[in-house]
């Protein structure tokens, strides 16, 4: 079942198989989505950038229906998912991984609380305004309470911007933490870095703009409703800046593994420039990085408009969102394809079928989608603005 | 036995408790319960653990490894499976060895282990191992065996990073694994600069050397230290300066593995070169 690395140079026995798959790869991305889509949400909700209105509270359900499936991946990567409680009650502090369970339950909780507050009062609407089930439904998602005063409403709003304010730094945190995973790791020169938690949490953010900007075109064009020009020109703005501070990021973290030449660095040297040199080089920091870059970078001096804008600015998000995903590849996968040895390489074999395999990377890449599509069914997010183009 | 291990767990529960209640910052009566347990602990360390006949406050084991001697005939492989019930393939060690060959006007050490597939095809089978004879041919400048195993390191980056506390520094100094408690994460595979531990998927646990942690608790040698028939591998105590590792290391300059990592291992190797790490 488990398949057998194929290898050159001279790599430890025991690391012919590599130990921690595309699942794995699958868990860091949809953290950071969750976390980039938090922070858009949080761009209007917290810093009252009233442009990002219109994705606002689609960005919020987004976060949630990543969220509710980041631990997926994890628990089906688990020797013994049944056990994964002991993480909870007896949790070894001083591993990185022990907190995970914690900040994940906080970090739900408190989306799902934000969602609710968010959500109040247009369920108020809808359980007064329907029969049958649905008001039953409605009813109990309001807790029986419809009281929508203006005391009441800004007792909302209080608690709206108290949860986002702790959201942010919490979303982070999460995602933070998720790069210290590797980074505090010393077996592995290609994770041993100060910077990837930093790198980790940027991309995170990049990623879940990139996400909003295509979910927002595509439900626009699906809804046949005008596209918010500002709005999504504020999206590439946050996309492009953020976008270049993680390139230089990445790159900084390259150069200084390279120019530190620490013993491997050969190996690394090899590698990069062999089974690497198309996924990071040309497809991640090419395609994904300076390819957008550019695009947005010409969008914004041209002050580009209309349709040509919005194919730019969607193609550059998607091409952002398979940046993320191959830096998440290259880092969980590259770290164990570089041998502990220093004196040799391995190359992943990803399965198709089984537990962790192609398919079930694609099934918990689509999973969230199809629970974000059933939230916005009962929940509608979207916030019409009259008038502009 | 049963009744041991419950011991052994609660202890460790105790452990992580009470470093759960001091991370999380419980002061006042917090504090006094902590202190109980603690005492609890302590006064159960202080009878013979973990089992009746052993007391793991009493040793402090080591291993030492004179890489001069070893010939490479990895009768220690074969023992270690067989004794500590490990996969039978290619992929599954708690112990190998290494070769290291310089030939004549090539600047680069040519290193290979037994699980290698050449090595493989020439013993035709996973579960039998023996070098091939590939550089018959070849003028060979040095060359020589490197036994690798878990270091038992006294500050173990496996340890640090697992989630639950399933693996654990005893008091005697090995590094082991409790299978009941592991959740199967290999944060611990990853975390080992040495390559020594490695996932057994049909348990779902992490697994590694215990230096045979049920034989030397009766008094016995690791079993790849009995059957070594040069004396290349060395266990005792270092609590016993007349043990034959004390001996070892009071009268070997001897060197440990990737000491940069900050691990502390706790094998000791005397013959080994600088490509070895």
């Amino acid at each position: 079942m488990t398949e057998v690395a194929p290898f050159i140079g001279y790599v430890y026995p025991n690391e012919t198989i590599i130990q921690w798959g595309v699942l794995i790869v699958i868990y860091p991305y949809l953290t950071g989505l969750v976390a980039g889509a938090f922070t858009v949400s949080s761009f209007y909700h917290v810093f009252g950038m009233q442009q990002f209105k219109p994705v606002a509270r689609l960005a919020l359900l987004t976060s949630l229906s990543v969220m509710i499936f980041v631990p997926a991946p994890l628990l089906l990567h688990l020797g013994h998912a049944e056990r994964s409680y002991y993480s909870m009650i007896t949790p070894h502090l001083t591993s990185a991984f022990a907190m995970f369970g914690f900040f994940a339950a906080f970090y739900t909780i408190l989306l799902i609380l934000e969602v609710w507050f968010v959500f109040r009062a247009d369920n108020v609407k809808r359980a007064q305004n329907s029969t049958g089930l649905a008001r039953i439904f409605y009813r109990a998602v309001t807790l029986w309470s419809d009281d929508v005063s203006p005391r009441a409403r800004r007792i909302d709003a209080k608690w709206l911007l108290t949860l986002a304010i702790v959201g942010i730094p919490s979303a982070h945190g999460l995602h933070g933490y998720i790069g210290f995973v590797y980074g505090s790791l010393k077996a592995r020169q290609w994770w041993e870095s100060d910077l990837m938690p930093i790198i980790f949490l940027f991309s995170a953010i990049v990623s879940g703009i990139a996400l909003l900007m295509v979910l927002y075109v595509l439900v626009s064009k699906l809804r046949r409703v005008v596209i918010d020009q500002a709005c999504l020109k504020g999206l590439t703005y946050a996309l492009w800046g953020f976008l270049m501070f993680t390139v230089i990021l990445e790159g900084l973290e390259f150069a200084n593994l390279v120019y530190k030449g620490k013993e491997g660095v050969e190996m690394i040297m090899e590698y990069v420039q062999g089974p690497l040199f198309w996924r990071y080089f040309v497809l991640q920091f090419g395609f994904g990085a300076l390819l957008p870059v550019a695009i947005m970078g010409l969008m914004i001096a041209f002050n580009t408009r209309g349709r040509i804008f919005v194919i730019g600015a969607t193609t550059s998000a998607l091409l952002v969102l398979m940046n993320v995903l191959l830096m998440r590849w290259n880092v969980v996968i590259g770290g164990q394809e570089i041998a502990k040895t220093g004196k040799g390489l391995l190359t992943y074999p990803m399965p198709f079928w089984g537990h962790e395999s192609i398919a079930s990377a694609s099934i918990l890449l689509i999973i969230p989608f199809l629970l974000l599509w059933l939230l916005t069914r009962l929940f509608p997010p979207w916030v019409e603005r009259s008038g502009k183009t | 036995m049963k009744n041991d291990k419950k011991k052994m767990e609660r202890r460790q529960f105790l452990s992580s408790t009470g470093k759960a209640l001091t991370g999380l910052g419980i002061a006042a009566g917090g504090g006094s319960l902590l202190a109980q347990d603690t005492q609890e602990a302590g006064s159960e360390g202080s009878k013979s653990f973990p089992t009746d006949d052993y007391d793991w406050t009493k040793h402090r084991w080591a291993y030492g490894i004179d890489a001069t001697k070893c010939i490479g005939c990895l009768r220690c492989v074969e023992a270690c499976k067989a004794e500590n019930d490990v996969v039978g393939d290619a992929q599954h060690f708690r112990t190998w060895v290494e070769r290291y060959v310089y030939l004549e006007g090539d600047e680069k050490v040519h290193v290979d282990s037994h699980a290698d597939e050449q090595n493989i095809a020439a013993s035709g089978s996973e579960s039998e191992y023996r070098f091939d004879n590939r550089y018959k041919d070849k003028k060979v400048t040095k060359a020589f065996f490197v036994p690798k195993m878990c270091n038992h390191c006294a500050h173990p980056a496996c340890v640090q990073v697992c989630p639950v506390g399933a693996t654990f520094r005893a008091e005697d100094g090995t590094v082991l694994i409790d299978h009941d408690y592991c959740i199967g994460c290999r944060y611990c595979v990853q975390a080992c600069p040495y390559g020594a531990r490695f996932f057994m998927e049909e348990k779902g646990v992490s697994d590694k050397c215990t230096w045979c942690y049920h034989r030397i608790t009766k008094g016995l040698m690791p079993a790849c230290v009995e059957v070594c028939p040069t004396g290349t591998r060395v266990f005792g105590d270092l609590n016993d300066t007349s043990s034959p590792v004390s001996e070892f290391i009071r009268n070997n300059p001897v060197q440990v593995l990737k000491p940069e990592s900050g691990n502390a291992p706790m094998c000791f190797y005397i013959g080994i070169d600088k490509d070895v790490s």
